[in-house]
């Protein structure tokens, strides 16, 4: 399909309204509920639903095939990262068990437009990657957990989304049928 | 690389929250209440709209106002632009877009016509809240007759 002619950067304007819309979306939910908490859950759902539609985009357009462990998984997720979110995180902090690890992001383009106000502090703003990543995986038979450790949005370094594998889910075949 | 799926399934997971929002509030036969999508498109239109033309030299009138909107700013955001612009010259323009981004994903039939609204409500907001940046209070509409086409009424308002 050929572009349309624009005088834009249509990648960066296309960032720009994801991180727009999205700062919309949260600022409406927290009007709509008045417990940050339940804001959070709620971005984290968002986020699941989303997970669930975007992994079969990221198959069909990257054409992957099973992972063999999940190193191979997380190397997978880092590609993810870059294509939709356009920043490339480093894997880290595996956990002996090798079952937990890490994305660290330099920067994040979600939260780049982005200030806190102190009495939301506690709010996830970036829960939405933690349900992505979530419902993503759950899509490929991997249940896994998902949270933010650090945040740039108060203040650390870097952010750091852990992922921990919980299981691995069995194909339920419908009742009736072999 | 594009993340364009990832701002469509942003823009109809709002719409998703939004509606279970909604639920259990609404009326009996009464229209659905799409203004909380319509004011999440506003603050985005508004801001984006400032951060696009902020090194661009002001725009002659309304209508080259509206002929930006038409083209740069839509193929920005829509990936093509405006088939059609009219104006009555009295302050009404009718945008026509016959493949609009959002209802292409769903079916051109006569289905889901009156779940419509839905996704287009956001773009209205859009229009209205970059106008309304560029210095024009307006009202904007908009109709769906045949998908994936659809219409914007904008209605300026003069005081």
């Amino acid at each position: 399909m050929s572009r349309a002619s624009t005088r834009f950067d249509t990648k960066k304007v296309n960032s720009e309204l994801v991180t727009l819309t999205y700062g919309a979306l949260v600022a409406q939910m927290i009007k709509d509920l008045d417990n940050t908490e339940d804001v959070s859950k709620q971005l984290e759902r968002l986020g699941y639903n989303m997970g669930i539609r975007l992994i079969e985009d990221f198959l069909a357009k990257t054409g992957t095939g099973r992972c063999l462990d999940l190193k191979d998984t997380a190397d997978k997720i880092q590609s993810a990262f870059r294509m939709y979110l356009g920043v490339q995180p480093n894997v880290a902090n595996w956990s002996a068990a090798g079952d937990e690890f890490s994305f660290i992001l330099d920067s994040n383009p979600l939260t780049d437009l982005v200030e806190l106000p102190d009495e939301l502090k506690n709010l996830k703003y970036c829960n939405i990657i933690c349900g992505v990543i979530r419902g993503a995986l759950e899509m490929v038979q991997l249940d896994v957990q998902s949270w933010i450790v650090q945040d740039q949005l108060k203040g650390d370094q870097n952010t750091e989304v852990r992922v921990k594998f919980i299981r691995r889910l069995e194909d339920a075949m419908p009742a009736g049928e072999d | 690389m594009s993340d364009d799926a990832v701002f469509e399934f942003l823009h109809s997971e709002l719409i998703n929250y939004i509606i279970s929002q909604n639920e259990g509030k609404s009326k009996e036969g009464k229209d659905e209440d799409l203004s909380n999508i319509e004011y999440i498109g506003f603050s985005t239109g508004y801001r984006i709209i400032e951060r696009l033309t902020k090194e661009m030299p002001r725009f002659k009138d309304e209508l080259d106002t509206m002929k930006f909107i038409c083209t740069d700013f839509w193929s920005a955001l829509y990936k093509k632009q405006i088939d059609n612009l009219r104006t009555n010259h009295q302050g009404v323009y009718v945008l026509q877009d016959n493949s609009f981004r959002f209802l292409t994903k769903l079916s051109s039939g006569k289905q889901y016509l009156e779940v419509a609204p839905r996704f287009v409500a956001f773009t209205c907001g859009i229009i209205r809240g970059s106008l309304a940046n560029l210095g024009i209070g307006c009202l904007v509409t908009a109709e769906v007759q045949n998908m994936p086409s659809c219409k914007f009424h904008i209605q300026v308002q003069r005081t």
